[in-house]
């Protein structure tokens, strides 16, 4: 196996693990990204199982590291015990940083595959642990604490609740008469009084209310307090039912992260976005300058085409998803230019990138030449790879740029691509000079282009693991203080 | 007129999905006074329409086609359709939703609505104008002919066709096209082979219509060809570079790319639909223009043959289009009617036209299907 090869199989598996989900996309069907990603996995694993394990230090999203935590676990017998060592501390670091409910999968997961060996018992106790509030848990992840701890033999530590209400909660109920912990209590009262599904957590009390006939809009009314960030902001045109597109209070949106604010941009209607202009670009404004950190206003001169084509609006799935990093990508370009520097070209020539929608075909051969007249120190181009009117246009575009026009590199011309294709089993890419890396969230935007910079052939794989192993250090490192997002 | 006239349509670059390639037709400003809209039938494409007094036929029809040449838009009802916002209130500058009420049979294919507006069944016109080929029968009472070919003539007779879900890919190739800004119409290629043009008046129309081509009818050969051919090569722009290369030359090589596009389809990929003499037969008068249906010469070996409708202008100019790609089957038996026709339905005469014999002539036409016609002699 030559070296190249390596590393081109690494980046690979990264823009794979960046982008797919194995969900519906635009162009292919959820069954062939389920099928891709399959072949990928294992074929990493088997051949590469040290990147396999990096890899999890990298950004990639959660449900890759779920598969990769679970295939780490389940072929244990084939790591050394050094790379065993190094893997323990990898999953412990990235579990602490998933989602609550994606580690009760992961743990039901590994118990559908029989996955039940020391280590695997150590890390889901040593999980398990670290979570701050076991009741809280066991009655908004029932079956998840009960399969995990069922499963792994795990004592239960009660935390505040009192000795054994715990494990009463989830293995026998309706054996205590009344639990002296609050919330274990108001989950049993709430099976016959309304008054007590006001304390439970926001998804568990939404059933009870069901169950109860109560009216929609006053139980959100009287749960907003006790609801999570994305709660409130998926449930805000229900509540205050006399104006549905009116944004209800209680939603501070500077303080969410940049893609997950682009796409609740996306998901209100134009004339919503025009009444709250002003407080959607000024929250756009101060999540990209966050997420800019260091790096902002130290780009220089910088060009961006946005693909803002149909095929941006994703699927039922993930919806607008491409397009919503589009516009995340467009504020923080914004905020890593120089002042003043910065032009921004939609493939459809809208202006206002806040009433951007997908719409209309991908000229993005012309739109990259635009770009260029523009005579940028950076070109990063977001787009779905797919280039159809005419097709192929912006691939020779490029290629005559790089070779002709601009043979020194004094513009450095980076493509980040949203989209998964099953069929490539990579990104697509516009052309081989350009370097390719996938794209999740546009935060990621600067370290992305670091990636990038391995893809375009001219940094070689001893490189690539000095990059990886810096990652990992980062990564294990810094893990215990930084939270899930 | 003898020819479909495009004039007013630009080519825009095709957009490949596996062995499907759609070709996007651009107006530069929609046509004046004409709007067509969509009517949607219940039944699931079942439908029965009266042709004459006693004569009816049944048939798919999944929807039908609304020409509203009153200058007025989409905004004024037609019986028989509700205007309603999404939210179904109503609420004025929401765009109109048709809903039809239930109707069991359709009177006639073209049918006047109160309005200046004109009711008509997309593809069925065509059809219909294919099938009624001399379907009269013999005109005279050769001895050949059977009592039963004299008496009914050619009846009945059927054509089969596929749904558009049925050609492989065509879904899936127009979910995913990305229609063009003042995009009027689409030429549908299955293995680079053309098998229906689409055109209508006004992009509005167009993006509403767009999802019923893959309701429509095809033919034979597109849905084998769909089914067997390989996907096809997408058309890969080329810019020559040389050392002197600048911006604004590569800009222009890039324009240049488009333009080699559009021309090459015209002369290449259309010439069989754009260059083919046509028999037009007139339905329908509206204003200034006009509902035709046309039939192919019916050539042997002469390519690709189209029946469909058209709708023109006064000038000739085509606002509304849709063909159907014949058979080769279908063209085989246009063109023995023809030949037979022309000869006065006199065997000998049609087989010295065809330059066979007269037993190489009956076995043609008993391969055709029409066995029924002829007398049984031999046996």
């Amino acid at each position: 196996m030559t070296t190249e090869t390596f590393a081109e199989d690494v980046l690979l598996f990264v823009n794979a693990a960046v982008t797919a989900t194995g969900q519906r996309e635009f162009h292919s069907a959820a069954g062939r990204q389920q099928l891709s990603l399959d072949f990928l996995h294992e074929y990493v694993r088997v051949n590469y199982r040290r990147v396999y394990a990096a890899s999890l230090a990298l950004d990639i999203n959660d449900h890759n590291a779920v598969r990769i935590v679970q295939g780490l676990l389940e072929y244990a017998s084939e790591a050394s015990p050094a790379e065993k060592r190094a893997e323990g501390r990898l999953i412990a670091a990235r579990l602490a940083k998933l989602p609550p409910q994606r580690v009760y999968r992961l743990f039901r997961g590994l118990r559908a595959a029989k996955v039940n060996n020391r280590r695997t018992r150590a890390i889901m106790r040593d999980w398990l642990a670290a979570r701050p509030d076991p009741a809280h848990d066991a009655v908004k992840y029932r079956a998840g604490l009960r399969t995990a701890v069922r499963h792994a033999h795990l004592p239960l530590d009660d935390g505040a609740a009192p000795a054994g209400e715990l494990g009463a909660f989830l293995f026998r109920p309706g054996k205590l008469p009344r639990y002296r912990h609050g919330l274990l209590d108001a989950w049993r009262r709430a099976h016959y009084e309304q008054g007590a599904v006001a304390e439970l957590p926001f998804t568990v009390a939404e059933g009870f209310a069901a169950r109860h006939g109560m009216k929609r809009a006053a139980f959100l009314e009287r749960m907003a307090p006790r609801m999570t960030r994305l709660e409130r902001l998926r449930t805000q045109g229900q509540r205050g039912g006399a104006a549905p597109q009116e944004r209800a209070a209680g939603t501070d949106l500077t303080v969410m992260p940049l893609t997950r604010l682009a796409l609740y941009v996306l998901s209100l209607d134009a004339p919503a976005r025009l009444r709250h202009r002003d407080e959607l670009t000024l929250a756009l404004r101060t999540a990209a300058r966050r997420a800019a950190g260091p790096h902002a206003g130290r780009w220089g001169r910088v060009a961006a085409v946005l693909d803002d084509s149909y095929s941006s609006s994703g699927s039922g799935e993930k919806r607008r998803r491409p397009l919503a990093v589009a516009l995340a990508c467009h504020f923080l370009l914004e905020a890593l230019a120089a002042p003043g520097a910065y032009a921004p070209l939609w493939t459809s020539g809208a202006r206002d990138p806040l009433l951007v929608r997908p719409w209309g075909p991908t000229p993005l051969g012309l739109r990259v030449l635009d770009a260029l007249e523009h005579g940028p120190e950076r070109l990063v181009i977001v787009s779905d790879g797919w280039d159809n009117a005419p097709p192929g246009l912006a691939g020779e575009v490029l290629r005559v740029w790089r070779t002709r026009l601009d043979p020194g590199r004094s513009t450095s011309v980076v493509h980040v691509n949203p989209v998964y294709d099953a069929d490539g089993f990579d990104v697509r890419r516009l052309s081989p000079g350009v370097p390719t890396a996938g794209i999740r969230d546009a935060e990621d935007l600067p370290a992305l282009v670091e990636i990038a910079q391995f893809s375009e052939g001219r940094t070689g794989p001893a490189e690539l693991y000095a990059y990886l192993d810096r990652q990992v250090a980062r990564f294990v490192t810094a893990a215990p203080s930084g939270g899930p997002l | 007129m003898n020819r479909l006239e495009l004039t007013g349509l630009t080519t825009g670059p095709s957009q490949v999905w596996g062995g499907i390639r759609l070709v996007p037709l651009v107006r530069e400003a929609p046509v004046a006074g004409l709007r067509l809209g969509r009517e949607v039938y219940e039944g699931y494409g079942s439908g029965v329409v009266e042709v004459g007094p006693r004569t009816h036929y049944t048939s798919y029809i999944p929807h039908g086609l609304v020409a509203d040449w009153s200058g007025e838009g989409t905004d004024s009802a037609a019986y028989g359709t509700q205007l309603a916002g999404r939210d179904g209130t109503g609420s004025p500058g929401s765009p109109p939703r048709t809903l039809t009420l239930p109707r069991h049979r359709h009177h006639r294919l073209a049918k006047r609505q109160p309005g200046n507006r004109l009711r008509f069944l997309p593809q069925h016109l065509a059809m219909e104008g294919y099938l009624a080929l001399h379907f009269g029968g013999p005109s005279t009472a050769w001895e050949e002919w059977s009592r039963q070919a004299l008496r009914d003539g050619l009846s009945p007779r059927e054509e089969d066709a596929y749904l558009g879900w049925s050609v492989r890919g065509l879904g899936d190739a127009l979910r995913t096209f990305e229609i063009h800004p003042g995009q009027c119409g689409v030429m549908v290629y299955a293995a680079d082979a053309l098998a229906a043009a689409f055109v209508v008046p006004h992009p509005d129309d167009y993006r509403l219509l767009h999802p019923t081509l893959v309701q429509d009818l095809y033919g034979e050969l597109v849905h084998q060809y769909a089914m067997y051919g390989a996907p096809v090569a997408a058309f890969g722009a080329r810019i020559a570079d040389g050392p002197h290369m600048t911006l604004a030359g590569l800009r222009a090589a890039a324009r240049g790319q488009e333009r080699a596009w559009s021309e090459a389809h015209d002369t290449l990929f259309a010439r069989e639909l754009l260059d083919t003499s046509y028999g037009f037969d007139r339905v329908y008068r509206m204003g200034s223009f006009t509902l035709w249906r046309f039939l192919p010469p019916f050539l042997r070996n002469g390519g690709g043959q189209h029946i469909g409708e058209t709708i023109t202008d006064h000038k000739g100019r085509v606002a509304y289009l849709k063909t159907f790609r014949l058979s080769e089957a279908q063209i085989r038996r246009g063109h023995l009617l023809r030949r037979l026709a022309d000869a006065d339905w006199e065997l000998s005469r049609a087989a010295v036209a065809l330059g066979t014999g007269e037993t190489e002539l009956t076995r043609r036409i008993r391969d055709a299907g029409f066995e029924s016609l002829l007398r049984d002699r031999g046996r």
